[in-house]
């Protein structure tokens, strides 16, 4: 009997039944849709904070201490120590690789331009660079680290080689101020200490870079004459805001905490990690980077994690008030079956286990739908995936089925409680 | 209704009375008994309408408001618009005056002069080291990521940078030594306050301040690190204006820390934009379904109505009337939660509050009361194909 009570309202109050549904389906859409992406937008902005570019910075462990103002290097670029390029793929090696967006090694030498044999700074880098770690092949260098750099072809429109240069050639790029005060062009060629090197296009970063010619990292090396070597190289990597663990020094940590340190993804422990595959090297993070992301991120998170109590607060509402206003409707319908001698357990027996069915129907589809959602706002705002975690399943539908129970409890007992007299009389 | 009991009115008296109220007094007489007779449907009807209001005046306040906050925590990352001297010059004496002028006494304007010193070990000239002249005070405020040890406070004290610091005054003890620095032949003495490390090229500076950096070397300050408040579109207004006061000198906007900012920005902003949007549309469903049940529960009332001859001009407009001061007295009650909820969440999350955006109560309100007309609307039109009868008989 009790299941042919259930089958049969859902039969024949089809149109509300529908309404509930949607009701719930939409609650439950929105609320999977929130969570997932307040569970998501830490990753997603870390990833868009790497735009400030690398925070952190490899040095060799003997560094002589650098002479530069405004960008120029009064230095000898000889002196001092130099990591090994050879060293560098294994950056991909630590155990925060896959936190690594990207890696810059920097070279600058100081070299005679043109005829009238001006010193000016010559940046060796990758661009894009192709390497291979083991099985794993990456492509890196400044056009990863370095996002705010960009390279213009000026009036030369028509040039079909100009953009950025290939890591193996002998094209370099010419930062802006430079360009205009030697009055060359993208395609020109220039003399740079002897050697006859093609401009690809002009350079424009906002910094120390527009007064310098940027090259392929092996051009540098040559006109240096140490090849393979590297004076620093700058890291960016996805990292966890700074805590109380993360500014402890390694050294004094038992060794619990320090394997918690270790697979934490700090800033600390990254440089660490980096200074133990690249040999004598020196892992430093970039403060002004470093440092302030972890407030920014900290801040959007809790924004929106607070927003998505909100979402979820407004469809536990919506999912209440329609529950609310169906079993209001039905006093008719209890006062009958209490007249017939139900009690008010199976009464609400009944409510509930109609209950129970829509939130599961609308819980499965409005998790569809959520996802949906979810993805859309991803693909949209990110241009990326927003990953929906498969255990977030049963917890939406514990959630759909506990809103919509706690909706109707109320509405429930007060239809149980009403008089059947009345409700038969049709005096509600 | 209102008749004094046992006192009998003859028809006549009653027209008469009738005659001399206003017509609208039975309109409002209805309105104001159906709120008070049904008060428990109409007050869960009218917390689903403030709790809606609530929400979207708090998710509208936050959207105009986080953009703002999230700026100031930008600013955090230092300068975004640098003044240089052209090449081998220094600015004029009045330059920083002139940027605090054009900006306003609240942005934030470093000076930095530069010089390449020797360090005097003794029997010769040692290894150069850059020294920068700035204010400390000043420097201080705009770069919050340098992790100083002691600032310095008294007269040629200095802040030694970590790389340089293991060059010109090793570690004795506890204390670092003072040590001797030449420039152009004219030696100072300076005493380190504390250690500055940054990760980055100030790591291989001495900092001084400007006043003794000036009467040691001469040197005037070639460079002006800016923290321009306020959107994208002001920073560049900021940028020409003071590339127009200072014609001598190279005024560029940091491209690193702009680029940066917008980017997250604008993906915060869309971000926070579909949760709002989001959230508004939740909370006015729950409206929509309370006011739906509310009206569709009064079927008998306008059935009587209908019976007794009411047009249907007069049912509509009574439904209209009262949802619609429902959804009235629902926006005033939620805007003023929804300003509180929000200044909630600023301090906690921003740790500064939220300042309350009048602004948007015309939408909250208009948006309420769109929504509980729309409810009003959707059941009358159900109900106005039924015959009166029939509802009047329960089924």
């Amino acid at each position: 009997m009790f299941p042919r009570i259930v089958y049969e309202s859902f039969r024949r109050q089809a149109r509300r039944k529908l309404l509930a549904g949607i009701a719930i389906t939409l609650g439950v859409a929105v609320a999977t849709a929130m969570i997932a992406v307040a569970t998501d937008i830490g990753d997603k902005i870390n990833r868009e904070l790497r735009s400030y570019g690398a925070n952190l910075v490899v040095t060799p462990q003997e560094d002589t201490l650098d002479v530069e103002v405004g960008g120029v290097n009064l230095k000898p670029p000889s002196d001092g120590a130099f990591l090994n390029e050879a060293d560098l793929p294994k950056i991909r090696g630590t155990f925060w690789h896959h936190n690594i967006v990207g890696f810059s090694p920097m070279l600058s030498v100081t070299v005679k331009v043109g005829s009238d044999a001006k010193d000016v700074t010559l940046l060796g880098t990758y661009f894009n660079k192709a390497l291979s770690f083991g099985k794993d092949d990456f492509t890196t260098g400044v056009r990863i680290t370095h996002p705010w750099w960009k390279v213009s072809c000026g009036n030369v429109k028509e040039s079909p080689n100009c953009g950025w240069p290939d890591d193996n050639s002998q094209n370099v790029l010419l930062g802006e101020r430079l360009a205009t005060k030697l009055g060359k062009h993208p395609g020109d060629a220039i003399d740079v200490s002897g050697r006859q090197l093609t401009i690809s296009a002009i350079l424009s970063t906002g910094g120390a870079e527009d007064d310098e010619i940027v090259a392929p990292l092996s051009v540098a090396q040559q006109i240096l004459g140490k090849p393979g070597a590297v004076r620093r190289v700058y890291v960016s990597a996805m990292t966890k805001p700074p805590d109380a663990l993360s500014i402890r020094d390694p050294k004094t940590m038992t060794p619990e905490v320090y394997d918690r340190w270790y697979c934490s993804p700090y800033v600390e422990s990254i440089a660490y990690q980096l200074q133990e595959v690249i040999p004598h090297s020196h892992a430093e993070q970039i403060r002004q980077v470093a440092q302030n992301e972890g407030t920014v991120l900290s801040r959007i998170k809790g924004l929106m994690l607070l927003i998505t109590f909100a979402a979820l607060f407004a469809s536990a509402l919506a999912v209440s008030a329609a529950m609310a206003t169906a079993i209001y409707e039905r006093r008719v319908e209890v006062g009958l079956m209490k007249a017939l001698g139900a009690g008010n357990l199976a009464v609400s027996a009944i409510f509930f286990a109609e209950a129970l069915l829509l939130a599961l129907v609308g819980g499965v589809a409005g998790f569809s739908a959520g996802a949906l959602l979810a993805h859309q706002i991803g693909r949209s705002i990110f241009n990326s995936q927003i990953s929906i975690e498969p255990v977030l399943f049963p917890i939406i539908i514990a959630i759909a089925v506990f809103v919509t129970f706690a909706g109707s409890a109320a509405a429930i007992r007060r239809a149980v409680k009403f008089d059947p007299v009345f409700a038969l009389r049709g005096e509600g | 209704m209102s008749s004094i009991p046992g006192t009998l009115l003859t028809p006549r008296q009653v027209a008469d009375r009738r005659a001399q109220a206003p017509h609208s007094s039975m309109f409002a007489r209805m309105l104001l008994r159906a709120a008070v007779l049904r008060r428990r449907r109409a007050a869960s009807a009218l917390l689903a309408m403030i709790v809606a209001a609530a929400v979207a005046t708090t998710m509208m306040n936050l959207y105009v408001d986080v953009q703002a906050k999230l700026r100031t925590e930008f600013r955090n990352y230092g300068a975004n618009v640098v003044i240089v001297a052209k090449e081998g010059q220094s600015l004029p004496a009045d330059a920083l005056a002139k940027v605090e002028s054009v900006l306003g006494a609240k942005t934030l304007a470093v000076p930095f002069s530069y010089a390449v010193a020797r360090i005097k070990d003794g029997q010769s000239d040692g290894q150069s080291v850059v020294v920068v002249g700035t204010d400390f005070a000043r420097a201080r405020q705009l770069n919050h990521w340098w992790k100083v040890s002691h600032w310095p406070s008294a007269p040629n004290e200095v802040l030694v940078g970590m790389s340089a610091a293991t060059v010109v005054s090793p570690k004795a003890g506890s204390s670092r030594q003072p040590f001797e620095l030449t420039f152009q032949g004219k030696a100072i003495e300076l005493a380190p306050a504390g250690m500055l490390q940054t990760g980055a090229g100030e790591d291989s500076r001495i900092y001084l301040d400007q006043s003794d950096f000036q009467n040691w070397t001469g040197v005037a300050p070639s460079t002006i690190e800016v923290a321009a408040n306020g959107t994208a579109v002001d920073v560049e207004a900021s940028i020409r204006q003071l590339a127009q006061v200072l014609p001598s000198a190279d005024v560029r906007p940091v491209r690193q820390i702009m680029e940066g900012e917008a980017n997250v920005l604008n993906k915060t902003r869309a971000t926070l934009y579909a949760s709002a949007t989001l959230v508004v549309l939740t909370s006015a469903l729950c409206v929509l379904a309370t006011l739906i049940g509310w009206v569709f529960d009064r079927r008998r009332d306008f059935a009587i109505m209908k019976a007794l001859g009411a047009s249907e001009r007069l049912i509509n407009g009574f439904f209209a009337a009262e949802t619609a001061a429902l959804g009235v007295v629902g926006a005033i009650l939620g805007f003023f939660i929804g300003i509180g909820v929000a200044a909630w969440i600023g301090r906690v999350n921003f740790h500064a509050p939220v300042v309350p955006r009048f602004s948007v109560f015309p939408y909250v309100l208009a948006g309420s009361v769109a929504v509980a007309l729309i409810s009003a609307v959707l059941p009358i039109e159900l109900l106005r194909r039924v015959q009166p009868a029939i509802i009047l008989r329960g089924e």
